[in-house]
């Protein structure tokens, strides 16, 4: 009998998507699946991480986990697994998951196998590197494995028979000492227009595009062809040209649309990995040996500087 | 305040990677201080600046990792240490954060700076179970540091802004590429550096036996994956036409 644990991250008091992948694939190669959630909201997600699959689901409705980075999870997570063995723990690659998955290694002596983009047990998993040009079988040991997955890894879809989970409250005494690196105030920066994740479209711009203020190119052209959400790499958000809630990659997030189009990307591993499962990949670069092309469908060469201002005003003219 | 910056010797990121069977090719290809690790050493260097102390640059790897020790060194770091051993061959990220954390827990600190992720592996978990480790708490995904000293208050960057997180030292920080402008290695700095002491220290030093650094992972498997696009090729004139029929033939527009 093998069991999973999926790490149920909470955002706003509810699961974020990545949780319902993980569920999926646990089913998939496990016997038993089970969910931990901790943090606001918890008792409130058990239905519906029932409904993906989990048939127990840890939670605690404490404040402290959210208010806490890492450590109170952490301690809740030493005696739940000494409680109930479970032979991996899935967490979705995010920084709060990270956060606590690291911790918990060094708590359990734990072997923790980071960027993973399948698995078949708690024991073998499967990275991706190189940008994706080579794939990483990776058998390991111990129990319980600590897999950090990558988003979108897998679909998510709900279980065909699953009936209502057993809701398990946590009962962990924390001491003081979990009361650390508290956040004092959250500033988030709602994004006009669809978001990477769900855009059907998605536009990100490199440095190809040579300076920032050449960066609305990019916003036009998202405006022109509509339902599109705009991304950069990681080079342009460390340089300061966008923020950081825009980098699509390894680091960022991984979009996968129906239309990805990379404008001025040469192509670093960093880059590819977020962005190479879309279903169609237009790539504008001067460049013909940029390794943009190699995952590219339709592989445009020449100067996005000139090719994009027409390519904004054929948009317009085409849509009437 | 006694700072560390942890710093790692990776293959130089801008030379194609090859891999010597089931793990990244060292051999012949040039190694250099993680550009990502410069941003902790500039972090470490104002906090030094603000608070006086001393920065100690510590690096686990192979003997020549001393190099990205050097480099840190060159640009201001007061001492380095290297922690190398046949017996670290093939280190996961649990086994790199117990060497480090057993090598920095030697002398007492008030804050421990590393990058988010390598370059290289990008396993990006290493700081926290370091941290966990050393048993401090951690302030993660830094991006910037509004004050220092008996407690820090941070910027940690989150996918659509940013979280104010205030936490005690003694502490580990991970901070993102956009913390700061790391300064050039001056020529003077480099000069300097040469005289500035170095350790090279073996597990047994730091207290460890090859039992505390079993690696429970083990790559069974490598295949190529095959690419199964086929790339239609444009350019000059036609390119702008062709992309608009592109983007109707997907029904995007």
């Amino acid at each position: 009998m093998t069991k999973l644990w999926v790490h149920a991250e909470l955002q706003g008091g509810k699961p974020i998507a990545p949780t319902f992948e993980l569920l999926t694939k646990a089913r998939a190669v496990a016997d038993e699946v089970e969910a931990v959630a901790l943090g606001a909201g918890a008792s409130d997600a058990v239905d519906e991480l029932g409904r993906f699959g989990a048939s127990r689901v840890f939670v605690s409705d404490d404040a402290v986990y959210d208010d806490y980075l890492a450590l109170p999870a952490t301690h809740a997570y030493e005696q739940l697994v000494s409680e109930h063995e479970p032979d991996g723990i899935l967490f979705p690659l995010t920084y709060d998951s990270r956060d606590v998955a690291g911790r918990l290694s060094g708590r359990l002596g734990a072997t923790l196998m980071s960027n993973v983009t399948d698995l078949s047990g708690p024991g073998k998993a499967r990275t991706a590197i190189f940008g994706g040009r080579l794939d990483v079988d990776v058998e390991l040991s111990g129990s319980p494995t600590l897999l950090v997955v990558r988003p979108k890894s897998f679909p998510a879809e709900p279980a065909d028979a699953a009936g209502a989970p057993d809701k398990v409250t946590v009962d962990v005494e924390l001491p003081d000492d979990v009361r650390k690196a508290k956040r004092i105030e959250r500033h988030e920066e709602k994004q006009a227009g669809p978001k990477l994740e769900q855009a059907r479209v998605v536009i990100s711009g490199g440095r190809g595009l040579q300076e920032p203020g050449n960066f609305r190119l990019i916003e036009e052209l998202a405006e022109a062809i509509g339902n599109a959400a705009v991304g950069a790499t990681r080079a342009v958000v460390d340089a300061g040209w966008v923020p950081y809630s825009l980098q699509v990659g390894q680091t960022g997030t991984t979009v996968t649309p129906d239309v990805y189009i990379a404008v001025g990307i040469s192509g670093a591993t960093q880059h590819l990995v977020g962005m190479k499962g879309s279903k169609k990949i237009i790539a504008i670069n001067k460049d013909e040996e940029a390794p943009i092309f190699q995952v590219a469908d339709l592989a445009v060469v020449g100067d996005a500087l000139k090719i994009v201002p027409e390519l904004i005003e054929e948009v317009k003219a085409r849509k009437g | 305040m006694n700072i560390v910056v942890c710093v790692k010797y990776i293959p130089d990121p801008n030379v194609p990677n090859e891999m010597d069977g089931k793990t990244l090719k060292r051999e012949g290809v040039q190694g250099v201080l993680d550009p990502g690790d410069e941003y902790g050493v500039e972090a470490a260097l104002q906090l030094k600046e603000q608070h006086g102390g001393e920065v100690t640059a510590v690096s686990m790897g192979p003997e020549g990792a001393i190099e990205a020790v050097r480099r840190a060194l060159s640009m201001g770091a007061d001492r380095g240490v290297l922690i190398t051993d046949p017996a670290l061959h093939g280190a996961d990220a649990l086994v790199t954060a117990t060497v480090l954390a057993a090598a920095i827990a030697r002398n007492p600190f008030d804050v421990v700076i590393a990058a988010v992720e390598s370059t290289d592996g990008y396993t990006g978990t290493m700081p926290m179970t370091m941290a966990e480790l050393l048993g401090v708490p951690q302030l993660t995904f830094v991006n910037e540091i509004v004050s220092s000293g008996d407690a820090f208050r941070v910027h940690r960057q989150t996918p659509e802004g940013y979280h104010v997180i205030e936490c005690p030292t003694p502490l580990v920080l991970t901070v993102t590429a956009g913390i700061n402008e790391p300064r050039y290695a001056s020529f003077k700095g480099i000069m300097a550096a040469k005289k500035k002491p170095t350790e090279t220290l073996s597990l047994a030093d730091i207290g460890l036996t090859p039992e505390d650094v079993t690696v429970q992972q083990d790559v069974v498997d490598l295949h190529e994956v095959e690419e199964s696009r086929e790339t239609e090729l444009v350019r000059g004139d036609d390119a702008v036409a062709r992309i608009v029929d592109y983007l109707a033939e997907a029904k995007v527009i």
